[in-house]
């Protein structure tokens, strides 16, 4: 449904979008996960022609973004990252002239929307301006859908949102899903990737990676351990010190490390860290996360 | 010692019990974190910890100062960060750290001093003369808790210090939390990633107003027989009647 070949985008100096390539499937829910700044905005627009890019090419259900630009805009939804509905309409009347824009009615594809409309429903005389975060984005979603498009772009939709909320939004998608809709999502939270079926994770404008969420934790290089113990501060410092390890980061409630030398054992780094007063010592391998996966990729990146 | 001590802390707005109630207490030195689903009053609660919302009924001390009475004292002895507004963007680095030690009111002649211990704490020496604007995003959050301790306040508030930001400087960023509890400054913090209510020493969570919830992650964790903070966050966010921000 989408093709994406080799797109750049630079303003001015600033190279925003680099050599970006991807297709997405109908049906399938496409992740773009990265940080802010890292150009997934940008490429939203460029695919939703709102913006031309400098290089490269893109197909939309079918058609090119340059050419046939009026005919996607038709047939897309569009949720952009700041909330950009009418404010002084209520909100039964900002869905009214989403669906007269595209020349269809409410009723017509009311379906569609009706698991997210009818929560919000019973505020529909409500002003937009005066809806709560978490209802106009509901309301936001439900006016990029009425129209039934093929494809579905959202920017960042759960960011700012509490967790429960965020999960919601997740089950509504893979509702949509079902329907056939192909939906490219971004986001800053990397725990969001395993709710996709692929993810691209984005960095500095590049693509670092393509693929479903459990190839990307099945390609991960190293052996990973996690390690907690009474002082979890002087901990980071002292594995820092500890010249067998590669990398150590924070990770809530334990520090994730890699090792330099794979051959190092658990006992001589509990011995290590023993000398150095520490109690309560828990070291043992775990699975990477995205997260984990995302700092070993940007890494390896910058050297 | 205790930084906070707040006691049937209450905020109405109309009919509409916004804080309902919370009693606690926050120890020196301890990394707290303030958790709840949007409207769940966080934001209200933590305006009338910072002394810019008077309470409706009940009282609280922060920094040693009463809240009702003492609302400008509150306001000089703590640090205050937000993702949306920290930092001049126009300025540069030096002459933010500058700005914001002359609001707290550090004395002139100290104040060079301040900014280069700022400057060698975060690593940033070499940015000193660059202007803010041209920072990455993880490097102007972690400029931003600095100016917010600059004057070494007793505690911290962090409200949703690290949205957005990619996940080596959000790393870093706690790194620096750490290092300021270790000095002694007390950080209270509202996130809406679970994942890092797993560094702090407590968490509360609010539910419609109310505190629903107080511990150690992993007294929590155990107690709602959860295998990670998401997992208890849900299980008691679930029970809220009341809806968004």
């Amino acid at each position: 449904m989408v093709f994406a070949e080799n797109i750049s985008k630079k303003f001015g100096k600033v190279t925003a979008i680099k050599d970006v390539s991807f297709q997405v499937d109908k049906g399938e829910i496409f992740g773009i996960i990265g940080p802010d700044g890292s150009g997934k905005t940008t490429l939203f627009r460029i695919l939703t022609t709102l913006l031309l890019a400098d290089k490269g090419s893109a197909i939309v259900d079918g058609l090119d973004v340059v050419k046939d630009f009026k005919e996607i805009r038709k047939r897309i939804g569009y949720m952009p990252g700041r909330f950009s509905l009418y404010q002084d309409l209520t909100v039964k009347e900002n869905l009214e002239i989403f669906a007269t824009i595209f020349d269809t009615s409410i009723e017509e594809n009311y379906y569609l929307v009706k698991d997210i409309y009818s929560q919000i429903e019973p505020f529909k005389n409500r002003r937009a301006g005066a809806l709560s975060g978490g209802m106009k984005q509901k309301l936001a979603l439900s006016c990029a859908l009425i129209h039934k498009p093929t494809v579905l772009f959202l920017d960042e939709p759960t960011t700012g949102v509490d967790p429960v909320s965020r999960k919601e939004l997740w089950t509504m998608l893979k509702s949509l899903k079902k329907d056939g809709i192909s939906i490219i999502v971004s986001t800053a939270y990397m725990d969001e990737a395993s709710l996709c079926d692929r993810v691209a994770l984005m960095s500095a404008g590049k693509f670092l990676k393509v693929e479903t969420p459990e190839n990307i934790i099945g390609q991960f290089n190293e052996t990973l351990l996690s390690v907690s113990s009474n002082k979890m501060y002087e901990l980071l410092i002292d594995l820092r010190a500890n010249d067998k390890i590669a990398s150590c980061f924070a990770f809530g409630d334990s520090h994730h490390i890699t090792l330099k030398d794979r051959n190092y054992p658990i006992t001589a780094l509990n011995d290590y860290l023993q000398d150095m007063n520490h109690k309560n010592i828990e070291i043992f391998p775990i699975q990477p996360g995205i997260e984990d996966c995302f700092m070993e990729l940007t890494s390896k990146e910058s050297e | 010692m205790k930084v906070i001590e707040a006691e049937n802390l209450t905020k109405v707005f109309g009919k509409f019990k916004a804080v309902d109630s919370i009693t606690f207490s926050v120890e020196k030195g301890e990394i707290f974190g303030f958790l709840g689903a949007n409207g769940a009053g966080k934001t209200t609660a933590m305006r009338m910890l910072c002394g810019l919302s008077k309470p409706s009924s009940g009282k609280a001390t922060v920094a040693g100062f009463d809240i009702n009475k003492d609302s400008e004292k509150v306001k000089a002895n703590i640090g205050y960060m937000s993702q949306k507004f920290s930092l001049y963007e126009d300025l540069k680095v030096w002459e933010n750290i500058r700005l914001f030690a002359g609001i707290y009111g550090i004395p002139r002649k100290e104040i060079n001093y301040r900014i280069d211990e700022q400057l060698e704490r975060l690593g940033f020496q070499n940015q000193k003369d660059t202007l803010v604007k041209s920072l990455p995003l993880g490097w102007k959050q972690k400029l931003a808790f600095s100016v917010a301790i600059v004057h070494e306040p007793k505690i911290v508030f962090l409200d949703e210090p690290t949205g957005g930001v990619d996940p080596a400087s959000r790393r870093q960023f706690w790194e620096l939390i750490y290092q300021a509890a270790a000095r002694g400054i007390t950080v209270f913090v509202t996130t809406h990633y679970m994942d890092e209510s797993e560094y702090c020493n407590r968490v509360s969570i609010m539910v419609d107003g109310r505190i629903e919830a107080m511990d150690s992650p992993k007294n929590l964790k155990q107690k709602y027989n959860a295998a990670s903070m998401d997992e208890v966050f849900h299980k008691l966010a679930r029970k809220a009647v009341r809806m968004g921000d």
